[in-house]
């Protein structure tokens, strides 16, 4: 750009004004919070006390904190791709749960055979991103074969993925008797993905989460696949004219998110439930969709926030029976902290405009 | 099944499609105005569990659809707000809204759990009520329910029968044209969202204190209803009458799987009660599909008269949406 | 009404658009507004029928000083604009678009409305259906509706913002005879062109404008040369034709038919050689886009073969075509050509052949630095498309074209471009010709046809005449053919 002295000065003062605004956002959604138990006569202070204990108390709790962070992590990142492509892949919910019912088929059909039970996991883990990938693929199909937009398409499948699973608790999968909302049988032990002992953590999907993350970044930072999708995202004709095959491009968004939430699946199955259950992806693909928009689609910011959201979920599961609060309360206060930073950040946007700065010099993306 | 139960069964689809029917109309209004209005599955839910808890509370009925209403139409302002003043995504911010009143409901709901409480009874019309049939079938219902019958035409002749109603249809096809013809488009824009978001408002008391009384919490039966309206409003081509006939159709589907389900105990009740899904799926494939360029692409190897004929069914088929649907404007 | 202008001021961040214009037209005048793009034509129209707000200056109606905020501001004061593309509901009926913004009660009044728009489109001898839709409607009648409209609303002054652009011949004159009917009325009409031959046809008096200046308002007799003169500044010379030599075939048509649901263009046969320039002629949308657009595989042909070089390519994707040495540049730069959000670095490593899977940024930015200097764009690697003008867009665009190129499309390669520009780019466009490229361009400029290409092909209603050798073609004939005028009777293609 044009490297004049205002321009230097215009670029300094909104590094500064935009943290600024940020908290002006996070004390926003805090204090709406705070009205809101108010209203409903809770104690503020000890609800919010509530929910730090029951995420940081113990060891044993924050564990449970990374156990969330996991799974968030992958749909996370899978729909950062997906966002990456201008798609709003809102059926990332089904496609964790398609993971999950993937999973526990294979682990069913092997868990009577001689194969030893590592191999017995990976097999239901891939199977579980085979069967996230299918679910996108089936989204993506409908959006770029059948001009179905994304967002209807994603929830109408979401609703039969979760029919999907009860009819599978219920009829072919139930229980010996009569099948019950707790879910399947568990599987034995050893189909366990494992432990870190007496906690309920596995190291591995930490690991796997993480090593997605990273994966995520470097491709869409410094592939050329990352820049195609990118374009696409941005104009999709402009894309296609410059030689970038469009729709080969958002189906492969597609699919890879669909991996991801299907490995987020497959862990809620081996590591965290051991069997399925009716609400097996426990909402992660929704709160990933969150996430996206709160780290203004940036991979690396998404770990921090991530956890800050799944330390939410986490500690306020206590709060029905320590304070008679029920815990979507946590829900509450993500949607608040999305929306207030929305909002925040439009009214950023508009006052830089009134003060005919230019916001192109603004930091929104880092450029390479 | 007797002739009588048939009657019933039909008529009380009339009044289960209520709900849809005033989030169908609700988002057409704000849609053909320009926005979107995304947050409708929280609206609704928020809406039914504050009208309940509030009838309770003041033991009105009046002033807990009238609080359905204030609830859609705030939840709309900040929609529209966000989108119009602020021109943030229409799409992230109903999203994020669609979450968060979800989870408000469900917080601020609690102590009202299962709780018995006020209701609408039907109010059969007089000298109609006994007509064979047709009475049984139209004018045994609770009022709710007559006011989404009248709702349907209200709204079908506000948007094509009126002078404000074609200002309507203009802001959302080409806000500039409306702007040189005098139109403050933002000012209604805002209006049209904030109308069309108390409409859905009513979605939410015509469940909890007429169609099915009361608040249940996650097990109300409700969640999902508002993405099902969200795709009957596309379905709807942006047309009342079109969309009516969507919501009804939905709700019909609803009671014939119930129905089937006592009559084939060998498929497991969520088969049928998700079965209005796919074919929402299928319908929005039909109504969309021929926008698609592989299809333009196929077409253009058939013989001429075949293409002919393939084009017209497809242009049939489709709804196109208000051009400007999503698009902020700005008057220079 | 007399209308008069008073020291227009306006500026746009560091462009002033207009610099204290004054200028005043009697009752009953035609007056011309003149320059060419980008002169403040269209920015002194805008702040009269209240789109824009000038920074200083006054306008006064018959003496009086009014205020004018808005648009519906304007046309209470009597002043009225005709865009270049009608501000209209396409999707709507053409009584329903003249009744909307009228103001009156809850009912829209039809019956009531279709008489009078009956009564005064008679007056002009205009013949339009109040039924129909206004998507099935030619640009020609759907000003004409605006200029109903307009009159019903009770507009004394009308605007009309190149109104001939994109209507065939017959329209125009029936454009021109309203206008001077309206002017006999007493009315006063400002006529904004870059057309010359238009604006001496037509106008009463003719003010130039430049670079936001007014240079000049003058009467009849008009000298062209003058007029030239005042709109450029110099004299400008346009550059030497230089026919092609023929070489090798690049691209061969073998009775190609394509139609959408409005058009259909029928058995088109040519063969285009290295090196040529073909020029596509016709009012827009008489089908040379969707021709242009079948020969690139963007729409599937409904019949009839494509070949280019000696590979049959019917019926395959343009990424086929792109491999084999074909590119489309469309019209609109920033909606289908350049990726709004990227910066220049970006398109180029996104345009390039590579294959490798990960990006080197250091060579992608070298490779930006070395094409922004070859082709004269005035940005860096990190500029946003979006931040470069057009020009720097349209050579943005060019730069981003693979080197060895057989045949390239061009939609208006030269639309809404200052003259440095377009003298550029085509000096580019033929410097590659010269190579052995060869050059498809569509374009609504007759003289830019006629300058730069070796045949041409014109449309008329998805009609194609047989390739015309440009060196015999003049700006009258072609004109005629490109309204329709002068065809033989059994319209097709040899």
């Amino acid at each position: 750009m044009e490297g004049s002295k205002g321009a230097k000065l215009t670029a300094k003062t909104i590094k500064w004004i935009s943290p600024l605004f940020q908290a002006a956002a996070f004390l926003l959604a805090l204090s709406f919070t705070t009205l809101i138990l108010l209203a409903v006569g809770a104690p503020p202070g000890q609800a919010y006390l509530n929910i730090l204990k029951g995420a940081f108390g113990n060891t044993n709790s924050i564990a449970n904190v990374l156990v969330v962070w996991a799974p968030l992590l992958l749909t996370t990142v899978g729909v950062l791709i997906t966002f990456s492509a201008g798609l709003w892949n809102i059926g990332v919910e089904g496609q964790v749960t398609l993971g999950a019912i993937f999973t526990t088929w294979v682990l069913r059909l092997l868990q009577e055979s001689a194969l030893p039970p590592w191999l017995i996991i990976l097999l239901a883990m891939l199977a579980g991103m085979l069967g996230g990938a299918l679910w996108a693929a089936l989204a993506g199909a409908l959006k770029t074969f059948g001009g179905v937009n994304e967002i209807f398409g994603g929830l109408g499948l979401n609703f039969v993925a979760t029919a999907l699973t009860l009819w599978l608790i219920f009829g072919p999968w139930k229980r010996p008797g009569t099948g019950s909302m707790s879910g399947t049988l568990p599987f034995p032990e050893t189909l366990w993905l494992p432990t870190l002992s007496g906690l309920r953590l596995s190291p591995w999907a930490l690991g796997l989460a993480l090593l997605a993350v990273v994966v995520v970044y470097l491709m869409l930072r410094g592939t050329r696949f990352g820049l195609r999708l990118k374009a696409v995202g941005k104009n999709m004709r402009a894309a296609y004219l410059l030689g970038v095959p469009t729709w080969q491009h958002m189906m492969a968004s597609f699919l890879l998110c669909g991996l991801l939430a299907g490995l987020a699946g497959a862990l809620q199955v081996t590591a965290v439930y051991h069997r399925l259950i009716p609400s097996i992806s426990s909402g992660y693909g929704f709160l990933g969709l969150l996430v996206a928009m709160l780290v203004n689609y940036q991979a690396v910011w998404a770990v921090p926030v991530a956890l800050f959201f799944a330390a939410l979920n986490i500690g306020s599961i206590q709060l029905p029976i320590v304070l008679r609060l029920d815990s979507s309360l946590a829900g509450v206060l993500q949607g608040l902290l999305v929306l207030s930073v929305l909002l925040v950040e439009g009214a950023r946007q508009q006052i830089m405009k009134r003060l005919r700065l230019s916001d192109e010099s603004a930091p929104v993306e880092e450029r390479p | 099944m007797t002739n009588e139960q048939l009657l019933l069964g039909l008529a009380s689809v009339l009044a289960a499609a209520a709900p849809v029917l005033f989030a169908v109309i609700g988002e057409t209004i704000s849609e053909r105005a320009g926005v979107i209005n995304l947050s409708m599955n929280g609206t609704i839910l928020l809406t039914a569990m504050g009208s309940f808890a509030v009838a309770l509370r003041t033991n009105s009925l009046w002033l807990g659809f009238l609080t359905g209403m204030a609830i859609g139409a705030l939840v709309a302002l900040i929609v529209a707000f966000s989108s119009i003043t602020l021109k943030q995504s229409q799409v992230a911010v109903g999203f994020v809204l669609a979450l968060l009143c979800r989870d408000l409901a469900y917080f601020l709901g609690n102590p009202y759990m299962n709780i018995p409480g006020p209701r609408l009874l039907a109010v059969p019309i007089p000298g109609l009520a006994q007509l064979p049939y047709v009475g049984t079938l139209f004018f045994n219902h609770t009022v709710i329910t007559y006011l989404s019958f009248v709702m349907i035409f209200l709204a079908w002749a506000w948007i094509f029968k009126t002078r404000p109603g074609l200002m309507l249809q203009g802001i959302g096809e080409r806000p500039a044209a409306a702007f040189v013809r005098g139109a403050n488009v933002n000012r209604m824009r805002y209006l049209y969202t904030v109308i069309g978001g108390a409409i859905i408002g009513l979605a939410g008391p015509a469940y909890s204190l007429s169609v099915k009384a009361g608040w249940a919490g996650t097990i109300s039966g409700l969640d999902g209803i508002g993405w099902i309206a969200l795709s009957i409003t596309i379905f709807g081509g942006w047309n009342p009458l079109r969309a009516a006939f969507g919501s009804y159709l939905f709700a019909f589907l609803q009671w014939l799987g119930l129905v089937l389900q006592a009559r084939l105990p060998n498929i497991p009740s969520q088969v049928l009660q998700v079965a209005p899904f796919p074919l929402m799926i299928l319908t929005l494939l039909l109504v969309n599909i021929g926008d698609a360029e592989w299809v333009a692409r196929t077409l253009a190897l058939l013989p001429t008269g075949l293409r002919r004929l393939a084009v017209r069914f497809l242009r049939a088929l489709r709804a196109s949406p208000p051009a400007a649907l999503g698009v902020p404007f700005e008057s220079e | 009404m007399d209308v008069a202008l008073y020291d227009i001021h306006k500026t746009f961040g560091r462009v002033h658009a207009n610099v204290g214009i004054t200028l005043s037209v009697p009752a009953g005048t035609i007056q011309g507004i003149l320059g060419e793009n980008g002169a403040g034509k269209s920015t002194l129209m805008k702040v009269l029928s209240g789109f824009i707000r000038a920074d200083r200056g006054e306008i006064r109606l018959d003496g009086r000083p009014v205020v004018i905020h808005s648009p519906s501001d304007a046309i209470r004061h009597g002043i009225g604009m005709l865009h270049q593309d009608p501000l209209d509901f396409p999707p709507m009926r053409v009584i329903d678009n003249f009744i909307l913004g009228r103001k009156g009660g809850l009912l829209p009044g039809r019956a009531a409305a279709k008489r009078d728009f009956r009564a005064l489109a008679d007056q002009f001898g205009f013949s339009l259906d109040p039924d129909a839709y206004v998507d099935t409607l030619t640009v020609g009648e759907r000003q004409q509706l605006e200029i109903l409209r307009l009159l019903w609303l009770g507009a004394r002054v009308l605007i009309f913002d190149e109104p001939t652009t994109g209507i065939s011949a017959a329209q125009k004159e029936k454009l021109f005879a309203a206008l001077r009917l309206l002017a006999e009325q007493g009315r006063t009409v400002l006529f904004v062109s870059h057309k010359l031959e238009d604006v001496e046809g037509l106008c009463h008096k003719i003010a130039v404008l430049r670079q936001g200046y007014l240079v000049g308002d003058v009467r009849p007799p008009y000298k062209t040369a003058q007029l030239v003169e005042m709109m450029f500044g110099k004299s400008v010379a346009m550059g030497e034709r230089q026919p092609a030599k023929p070489g090798p075939v690049a691209l061969r048509l073998e009775s190609l038919s394509v139609e959408d649901d409005r058009l259909k263009v029928r058995d088109v046969s040519l063969t285009v050689h290295k090196g040529e320039v073909i020029g596509l002629a016709g009012m827009e949308g008489s089908g040379q886009g969707l021709f242009m657009r079948a020969i690139c595989g963007l729409v599937r042909p409904t019949g009839g073969r494509v070949w280019v070089g000696d590979q049959d390519l019917t019926g395959r994707s343009y990424l086929a075509h792109k491999r084999h040495g074909v590119a489309f540049l469309p019209a609109s730069r920033l909606e289908e050509g350049l990726v709004p959000g990227l910066n220049l670095t970006e398109h180029f490593v996104l345009a390039e052949e590579r294959r490798s899977f990960f990006v080197d940024w250091n060579a992608g930015r070298s490779l930006a630095r070395q094409r922004i200097l070859d082709f004269n764009i005035r940005g860096a690697p990190e500029t946003p498309v979006e931040s470069l003008s057009g020009g720097n867009q349209q050579r943005a665009l060019l730069a981003l074209l693979r080197v060895p190129l057989d045949l390239l499309l061009l939609e208006h390669p030269t639309r809404g471009l200052d003259i440095e520009s377009t003298i550029y780019i085509w000096s580019k466009l033929k410097e590659r010709c010269a190579q052995g490229m060869a050059v498809l361009f569509i374009s609504s400029d007759l003289e830019e046809i006629l300058q730069y290409s070796d045949r041409v092909l014109v449309f008329f209603s998805g009609r194609v005449t047989p390739p015309l050798e440009a060196a015999d073609l003049t700006t009258d004939r072609l004109g005629e053919l490109i309204g329709g005028k002068g065809w033989p009777e059994k319209g097709g293609q040899g």
